[in-house]
């Protein structure tokens, strides 16, 4: 203490120098981070002049050239064209798409049961809430890869060989290769239908608009979800009636081997979307119940007071309020979700891993490269989740006040 | 704080133990087997017949018996062996980057590897092709009947590529289901999510028996593609590829001659000019790849001859009952044939 | 004093009793079914529960094999668990394939292990300080010593001989040690003033936590060889352990920093004002009293790390999911239908109960933790 007490007096009085610029907390700052620029760079210099020269030395060619060469093999589910004559990048753009379609289905699932399961757990049927705590306590202690392979081959092994296939109405047949429908095929015209759907999307906002303002200004409540549900069913319908039913159907047929033809949802896909919305669920269930429990039970109380019962109670008064606790550990659950999708590798569902840091990587030897394009896409997922995350965060502690 | 820098150091120290740092160019491959008393062998992470670790952990196979023919050769002694399984995904960089001395991996040698890839090949210590199996039930007798039908591939292969080549150079349809490892392949086939399991032919036999009942499964009879697979070494190091190449020669013509592991020994007084040659009694061939002259000895003890090691691993002394087609020797109307010591 | 003794036992005979005794049939009806729609889930519950309960006990005992040579006693159509498979690869599940003679070491570093990890998680136990110190610092190098047998006339054992439920907790225990030091300096850089120091932390944790384990993998696998000097190579357990270590400092950090920001501001004017320079008022004030508030959050990062152990089976290395596939898919001699799905329920098992086991530990640190800040 004495030693601090001479350092302040010592710099008040102007005899500094060098010496006292190493106790300057400033002067230590910036010091520190001029150490640690320099720690970076060096360890970033290092790491890219070696893999220059061991690179050089294999022959291994460098640049994302590659990216324009045939790929050469197939893929099982694409949501754009794609052949063994495409490019790498074809296959990239496939494998993304791909991705993206398994997390938003799993995102959409695993809020679904999550919330259900979440809300179970606090129910008061003894039973039903220890099913709930079951379901949590198994599912969230067990490695999603597991999950995964128990769940695809319980899938496979539940479902019929193609030719005892299971026939359901419209020409669909459930097999074990899937569940393959009548895949429509637009004509001229369709378009319309796309105007009516979107005019009835815009209409619909602009109904809940006046019924919140009513609900504000009257206390009247107006049954939005319902018209604005039959707005976009009907209206699209009506267009596509007086547009002269402008599509096809390609119904598929019993083949030899397969079901050919139509619109098949893969059993790997199947798999991927319960295994991972299941696991999720399992946190997205305890936080949705941490969430409500910490809602002030007085908010509960005074909401019985006002005559609400326990469905509008919870809808109206519990569950916005939880929201605002839910959302941010739901984000991070969320961005899991989409991350563990990668291990579709294990299960044969062709998404960004499999395909691109599989069998991309595997057939062109460009390890650096394929692995960076590949990280960044998830960092990129990430981020854009993250900020809108965020934003619908903060819409909802507005709303709060 | 002295402890704790004590301890720091220990720790920096023990992981450096762990680093071995292996002057890749400045000496040859032979040198540094030596020097670290041990050979890296770069091996299947597992395929029954070719290396898999049986129930107490020991690995088996006929790419595992060529790196213990080489151990021997090297050292007198099988076990001074390290076997490091790796994936296909990664098993060049672990040559290249020098993690592995010689990759026993039922690997394909194509151009583009030998060449561009910073290795060698030394051999084909196994021809394969790739084939198609199907289940008795579907009734197919040909490749040629596949079209439209669900067929299951491992990625990280040249099967893919030739899957996809069959189909589009004879006009028919498929949907692949791809996976990352053989274990997922195999369960999804059997599963019935396809109609198909293609692969290596030795893979589809050996398949087979993890089956149900094997006999709901046949191979088909095209074969779709030469697989030569075979050991392979780091390019620039003419010696330790020798030594890997005649290795390897050694077991084929030990066969040839009629050098067992069981009568090694005697063998050691036969007059035939060819197995005393072999077994270095005469000449200075051993010597010549920087090697003791009893090395094919060695190797010969220590795994058998080729023939001995394939019917233990793949043929009728094992379970997978593979016959030996094209890995007979050439007399009997096979491919392995082995230039002469001499 | 007479008077209120008089009023008192007159007012209790009043009130009625509280119902004391155990009403089976009125618990039923309040809990069970209280509505109709309430009874109507707990029907469906109590028959999903059979559903499940008896298929499971048909499948894990009444078809299974406990007994057998090989894969043929478990080949007949029909069969359920095939037991005997998991009793005869029993001790290739938790060594891999360790040498036999050597194993013993491996029970010594586990049982080191416990004793480090029992004194820093049961809170009766005194001397924390000197537990963390011998857990982080002197245990790592005596379990590396007993493990590898590099020196003091150990017969050495090389890490591809390793395997099963060793490499998973080696790959857990490393994982969450080797990333402790990497979380608290990241957690302490987000917070700090120097914008540099800052961004730097940011960018690590946001760039880490962005990308799945799997893709960090094999960057550790693929590509880490290619940043090395020439003939310079790793082992490569130690590259998954950079990896995972990399990857969970990233996720540690962002726990320890909810610790920190708790701390009340008090406490660091507290430590400005007694004139303790940075690092003191770190280490001193406020780190301890943010990780006694993080146990919890780092027993739970720890739980994800182990389940995520599983993925090292992608690169090759054999945990103790990846040696059961291995066991399952290559063992010729154990090849039978039933075999695949004992061993995944066997592997999934054991995973469940270390992590039920922590989660467990994480709630009632969490409830104790919270209950001596509320009373």
């Amino acid at each position: 203490m004495v030693g601090d007490g001479e350092r302040r007096i010592s710099r008040g009085g102007f005899s500094g120098g060098i010496r006292n610029l190493a106790y300057d907390p400033a002067a230590r700052g910036i010091a520190l981070q001029i150490l640690l620029v320099l720690a970076i760079a060096a360890i970033g210099l290092e790491i890219v002049s070696n893999a220059v020269s061991n690179l050089a030395r294999q022959g291994i060619t460098s640049g994302f050239g590659f990216l324009n060469h045939t790929s050469g093999f197939d893929i099982s589910q694409k949501l754009i064209a794609y052949a063994n004559t495409s490019t790498y990048a074809r296959a990239f753009w496939v494998g993304l798409l791909n991705t993206l379609l398994v997390a938003a289905l799993g995102i959409m699932l695993s809020t679904v049961i999550g919330f259900a399961v979440g809300i179970a757990r606090l129910s008061s049927n003894w039973l039903i809430a220890r099913l709930a705590g079951l379901y949590v306590e198994v599912l969230r202690n067990i490695p999603p890869l597991l999950m995964l392979f128990a769940f695809y081959f319980a899938v496979l092994k539940a479902l019929p060989a193609p030719r005892e296939s299971i026939v359901l109405p419209l020409s669909s047949y459930l097999n074990v290769r899937g569940l393959t429908v009548p895949k429509p095929m637009l004509e001229a015209g369709a378009g319309y239908v796309g105007i009516a759907f979107v005019l009835a999307l815009v209409l619909a906002a602009i109904i809940a608009g006046w019924a919140r303002r009513l609900q504000l200004a009257t206390g009247k409540t107006f049954p939005t979800l319902w018209t604005g549900m039959a707005l976009i069913v009907f209206l699209p319908a009506i267009a596509f009636f007086a547009a002269g039913q402008p599509v096809q159907f390609d119904t598929p047929q019993l083949g030899r081997f397969n079901v050919m033809g139509g619109l098949t949802l893969l059993p790997e896909l199947v798999a991927l979307t319960l295994g991972l919305s299941l696991y999720t669920a399992a946190f997205i269930a305890e936080i949705v119940r941490s969430g409500i429990v910490g809602v002030p039970k007085g908010q509960k109380e005074a909401s019985a007071a006002l005559g609400l019962n326990e469905r509008q109670t919870m809808r109206l008064v519990v569950i916005p309020q939880a929201m605002r606790i839910i959302i941010p550990p739901l984000t991070n659950q969320y961005l899991n979700l989409t991350k563990n999708s990668s291990l579709a590798v294990a299960i044969g569902y062709p998404d960004l891993v499999s395909v691109f840091a599989g069998t991309v990587l595997n057939q062109t030897n460009q390890a650096i490269e394929v692995i960076v394009i590949v990280m960044a896409v998830y960092l990129f997922i990430s981020v854009v989740t993250s900020l809108l995350m965020n934003w619908f965060n903060a819409r909802m502690a507005l709303v709060e006040r | 704080m002295t402890s704790v820098l004590r301890i720091g150091s220990g720790l920096a120290m023990a992981l450096v133990a762990m680093l071995p740092a292996t002057g890749a160019d400045a000496q040859g491959t032979l040198q540094k087997v030596k020097d670290r008393g041990q050979l890296a062998c770069g091996v299947n992470t597992g395929i029954a017949g070719f290396s898999a670790p049986d129930d107490k952990g020991n690995w088996a196979g006929i790419d595992v018996d060529l790196c213990r023919a080489i151990a021997a050769a090297i050292f007198n002694d099988s076990s001074k062996v390290k076997f490091v399984p790796l994936t296909a995904k990664e098993r060049f960089t672990a040559l290249q980057s020098g993690e592995i001395d010689v990759l026993s991996r039922n690997t394909t040698w194509t151009m583009s590897r030998d060449t561009s890839a910073g290795m060698n090949f030394a051999g084909i210590n196994y021809f394969d092709g790739q084939g198609f199996m199907v289940n008795t039930a579907l009734n197919v007798k040909s490749a040629k009947e596949l079209s439209g039908a669900s067929i299951c591939v491992q990625t990280g292969t040249t099967t893919e590529l030739n899957v996809a080549d069959y189909f589009r150079q004879t006009g028919m349809t498929y949907k692949p289901v791809v996976f990352e490892k053989l274990p997922e392949t195999i369960a999804a086939y059997n599963a019935g999510r396809c109609d198909v399991f293609t692969s290596d032919a030795s893979q589809l036999y050996a398949t087979r028996l993890t089956l149900g009942n094997p006999a709901d499964h046949i191979v088909l009879p095209e074969i779709i593609s030469k697989e030569p697979l075979g050991p392979a070494v780091r390019q620039g190091d003419a010696q330790w590829g020798n030594i890997v190449r005649w290795t390897y020669f050694a077991l084929v013509n030990a066969e040839e001659l009629g050098v067992t592991s069981q009568n090694l020994d005697q063998m050691l007084e036969s007059n035939n000019p060819e197995i005393r040659r072999l077994l270095g009694k005469e000449g200075e061939f051993g010597v010549g790849i920087g090697l003791g002259n009893d090395w094919a000895y060695q190797a010969i003890k220590a795994v058998g001859n080729y023939g001995e090691s394939f019917d233990r691993n793949l043929g009728e002394g094992s379970r997978l009952k593979i016959s030996r087609g094209q890995n007979a020797l050439w007399r009997d109307g096979g491919l392995q044939y082995a230039p002469p010591i001499r | 004093m007479k008077e209120p003794a008089n009023i008192e036992p007159a007012r209790s005979t009043a009130r009625r009793p509280p119902v004391r005794g155990f009403d089976p049939l009125g618990w039923v009806r309040r809990n069970l079914f209280s509505s109709p729609l309430n009874g109507l889930l707990t029907l469906a519950g109590i028959y999903a529960v059979w559903l499940a309960g008896s298929a499971v006990i048909d499948w894990a005992i009444v078809r299974a094999v406990f007994a057998g040579k090989d894969g043929s006693a478990c080949a007949a159509p029909g069969t359920g668990a095939c037991w005997a498979f998991v009793a005869a690869k029993f001790d290739q599940f938790i060594y891999g394939r360790y040498p036999e003679p050597e194993r013993l070491r491996v029970d010594l570093t586990m049982l080191l292990g416990v004793i480090g990890l029992a004194g820093l998680m049961i809170p009766a136990v005194p001397r924390k300080g000197w537990f963390a110190a011998y857990f982080l610092f002197v245990f790592p190098v005596i379990a590396f010593y007993l493990l590898t047998g590099a020196g003091f006339g150990m017969v050495p054992v090389e890490t591809e001989r390793w395997g099963g439920l060793m490499v998973t907790l080696i790959v857990a225990i490393v994982g969450i040690v080797a990333s402790f030091p990497v979380a608290v300096l990241l957690a302490i850089g987000r917070r700090s003033r120097l914008p540099f120091v800052r961004w730097a932390s940011i960018g690590f944790i946001e760039m880490v936590r962005g990308v799945p384990l799997i893709t960090m993998l094999f960057m550790a696998s693929v590509m880490l060889p290619l940043f090395l000097p020439d003939g310079v190579t790793f082992d490569k357990l130690l590259r998954a352990l950079i990896g995972v270590a990399l990857f969970q400092g990233a996720y540690l950090a962002e726990v320890i920093r909810g610790g920190l920001q708790a701390i009340p501001r008090g406490q660091y004017e507290a430590a400005d004002a007694l004139g303790l320079s940075y690092p003191q008022k770190i280490g001193l004030i406020v780190m301890p009293q943010a990780l006694k508030l993080v146990i919890p959050g780092i027993v739970n990062s720890f739980i994800a790390l182990f389940k995520d152990t599983s993925l090292v089976l992608i690169i090759g290395l054999f945990d103790l999911l990846g040696i059961v596939q291995q066991a399952v898919s290559s063992d010729a001699a154990w090849f039978s239908p039933s075999t695949p799905l004992t061993g995944y329920v066997f592997a999934g098992f054991v995973f469940w109960v270390f992590c039920f086991g922590m989660s467990r530990y994480a709630q009632w640190m969490e409830r104790r933790l919270s209950g001596g800040e509320r009373r």
